[in-house]
């Protein structure tokens, strides 16, 4: 058990330390230092620098040191916390960043339990009445969801729901809680415009998952255990889910790891195009605005987090897996 | 000669594939008595399996149970043919496990990993009885000493990955116990064992069917295990019997041209050391070309002209439990149509 976790944990750290170099080359990527860019920024809304000041700065990053020790110094700050300063933005990247972050696990959240809620049941059933009407509706719902563009669909959506409704419904909050401060009104408000994006990202997710379920419990259904569960009597139903369903789950479980990037980036476009307060269109812009310490930020934050959901996710899994539990005793 | 336990009468259950009708079982006939062994033999393939499923009526799709009767005799007297239940209802589900018991061939994956092996012996307990989880727990525990499983206080919460292959089937047999059933089908408990976890595995069953009084259906394609443990012997040929009778006879005086071949295909320790083994000529017939006549005709030496590849051999006795379908002994035969024939007339 405890090696088992060890090994997962050494790998997650070993994750993180190449999503920080990543980080790091993305911000090192424009040509020219930091500083340089810094400079013609403030110069171009009238404020000069004097050499001085510059070579202040540069020490104090370590721009004029090599190469490793920059990223030395640069991790150094990111782990007290200190993401530097957002160019375009004239403040702290943390800052700019604030609340979107938070918003952006929740969605991302919210989309892979809808991923979940949607996928099983109808993967379950695909397999159980397999080659049924139903199955090949759901196949054929199933490849037209993963074919369409979820950006597309938010159009689409957005337009029915304007057209017929009336209703705007891009955004996460009602116009009057957007810049309220945090209250239980302003959560409910939050949850109550959190399904329809939500729903808008699980959809490709859920197509593809729908169709692994369905394969994992039809490889399942065929296995003795499940005629044996039958021969002693037990319902139908319950056969299928105490015993294949419970087995099918396993692999499934462990879908949340790749889930979880492929909703996060999925959730970028998305989130353009319901003009979601997310972390999406801020990377978007940080990177057309060459503000490279937010982008690298931005990276670094996602990456670290989508490595926590996965490490999460493998404890889940060694949490239901009795083979592994037990291999991990002996 | 005691009322048989359970009679299966001219059963046929059929594969419905794209690529036509696989006949899996077509029209076996055989009786089990009360506290006997009967063991049912033949080459792979010929549906000793399917037989088995279709009794305990989990046959699955696109199998079905086409015709014929199952008829299951209850301690009053009373007699239900368990094709005429609907396979899902209450009814058919308490004769699975409850009256009928089944160990299955493949004992390292007829158990969930997922689930301790006490978990599914206390779900098969309750299922049949109202016992308390306390007291079904304190069977299961009984069961596994029954079945000769060391420490079964322990070994109730390990998982069936956790056991060696004789102990696995060591806890099918437990529980297909579990509900203490009056019939027992044993589908080919030992062949996936090593050859003294076999011997064991045997007298474990011979021990309890002794103890118990149970009346079991041995499935095998092994002379050797029939010859140790059967009482009575029908011998199965592409999804029907071919012949039967008690063990005695089947072994010192066979009928059937194709139960000689088995017997002479039996290593014997007395013969020649490296001579040639006796094989049966020709391979089993593939499923969808099922020959016409008698389906053994093709592979006998004896098959007679215009005869055997015409029409099929009813049984006909020999002895008072002695039976054979084989137009050697004379006997009647229903005139065969051709396979298509019979196809276009359902
Ligand atoms: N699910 C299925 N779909 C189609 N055909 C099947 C299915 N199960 C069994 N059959 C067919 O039924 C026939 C009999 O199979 P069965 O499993 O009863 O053989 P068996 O006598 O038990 O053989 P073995 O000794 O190998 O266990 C075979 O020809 C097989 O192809
Ligand atoms: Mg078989």
């Amino acid at each position: 058990m405890i090696t088992y976790i060890t090994r997962r944990l050494v790998l997650a750290l070993v994750t993180c330390w190449a999503i920080s170099v990543i980080s790091f080359i993305i911000i090192q990527l424009p040509p020219g230092d930091f500083v340089n860019s810094y400079i013609a920024n403030l110069s171009a809304s009238g404020s000069m620098v004097s050499a001085a000041e510059a070579d202040a700065m540069r020490e104090q990053y370590g721009l004029n040191r090599p190469i490793w020790v920059q990223y030395g110094k640069w991790m150094g700050r990111v782990l007290q916390g200190d993401f530097g300063m957002s160019m375009e933005w004239g403040r702290p990247v943390l800052e700019v960043i604030g609340d979107r972050l938070w918003l952006t696990i929740v969605i991302s959240i919210a989309a892979i339990i809808l991923t979940w809620g949607i996928a099983l049941p109808i993967g379950i059933y695909s397999a159980v009445r397999q080659y049924s009407i139903a199955d090949y509706i759901f196949t054929l719902i199933g490849f037209i969801g993963l074919a369409v563009p979820n950006f597309l669909l938010a159009l689409i959506i957005m337009y029915l729901g304007f057209k017929y409704f009336g209703a705007n419904i891009g955004g996460l909050f009602s116009p009057e809680y957007d810049l309220a401060p945090w209250s239980w009104d302003k959560v409910w408000d939050l949850m109550s415009h959190l399904p329809l994006p939500a729903f808008i990202l699980a959809l490709a997710g859920t197509a593809q998952l729908i169709r692994i379920m369905r394969a994992n419990l039809l490889d399942e259904l065929r296995r003795p255990y499940v005629t044996t569960a039958r021969a002693r009597g037990l319902q139908e139903w319950r056969v299928i889910m105490k015993y294949p369903v419970r087995a099918a789950l396993n692999p499934f479980a462990s879908t949340i790891g790749y889930l979880l990037p492929f909703v996060v980036s999925g959730s970028i476009v998305v989130s353009l195009v319901l003009s979601l307060p997310t972390v999406g269109p801020l990377l978007l812009r940080a990177l057309v605005a060459q503000d490279m310490f937010l982008a690298g930020a931005i990276v670094l934050l996602l990456g670290v987090l989508t490595v926590i959901g996965t490490f999460l996710s493998d404890l889940m899994l060694m949490w239901i897996d009795p083979r592994i539990r037990a291999g991990m005793h002996g | 000669m005691a009322e048989p336990i359970l009679s299966v009468r001219r059963l046929c259950t059929w594969f419905h594939q794209d690529e036509g009708i696989v006949r899996a079982v077509d029209g076996a006939s055989f009786d089990l008595e009360p506290g006997h062994t009967l063991g049912i033999v033949g080459e792979s393939g010929c549906g000793k399996s399917v037989t088995a499923r279709s009794i305990l009526r989990i046959v699955e799709r696109p199998g079905r149970v086409e015709s014929g009767e199952i008829l299951l005799r209850r301690p009053d007297g009373s007699v239900v043919d368990l094709v005429k239940l609907d396979g899902q209802g209450r009814e058919m589900r308490e004769v699975r496990g409850g009256e009928i018991g089944y160990v299955f061939q493949e004992p390292m994956s007829s158990l969930s990993s997922f689930h301790t092996i006490g978990n599914q012996l206390i779900e098969a307990i309750r299922l049949h009885s109202d016992m308390s989880k306390k007291a079904a727990r304190d069977r299961a525990v009984e069961l596994l000493t029954l079945v000769g499983i060391p420490r079964p206080a322990q070994r109730v919460d390990s998982y069936s990955f956790e056991l060696s292959g004789g102990l696995r089937q060591r806890v099918m047999i437990a529980l297909a116990l579990a509900a203490e059933p009056r019939i027992l089908i044993a589908d080919e408990p030992t062949t996936a064992l090593d050859v003294t976890t076999q011997a064991q595995i045997l007298d474990l069953l011979r021990k309890l069917q002794a103890e118990q009084g149970l009346a079991v259906i041995l499935i095998t394609h092994d002379m050797g295990v029939i010859a140790e443990m059967a009482d009575d012997v029908v011998v199965m040929y592409l999804g029907r019997d071919v012949e039967q009778g008690p063990v005695e006879t089947i072994f010192h005086d066979p009928a059937h041209p194709y139960t000689r071949s088995l017997l002479q295909s039996i290593p014997s320790v007395l013969a020649e050391p490296r001579s040639r083994l006796r094989t049966i000529e020709g391979s089993i017939p593939h499923p969808y070309a099922r020959p016409a006549g008698c389906p053994f005709h093709p592979r006998c030496a004896d098959a007679i002209a215009g005869r055997c590849d015409r029409s099929l051999p009813e049984p006909t006795h020999l002895g008072a439990r002695h039976a054979v379908s084989c137009f050697l002994y004379g006997g009647s035969g229903v005139p065969a149509l051709p396979a298509g024939l019979l196809e276009r007339a359902e």
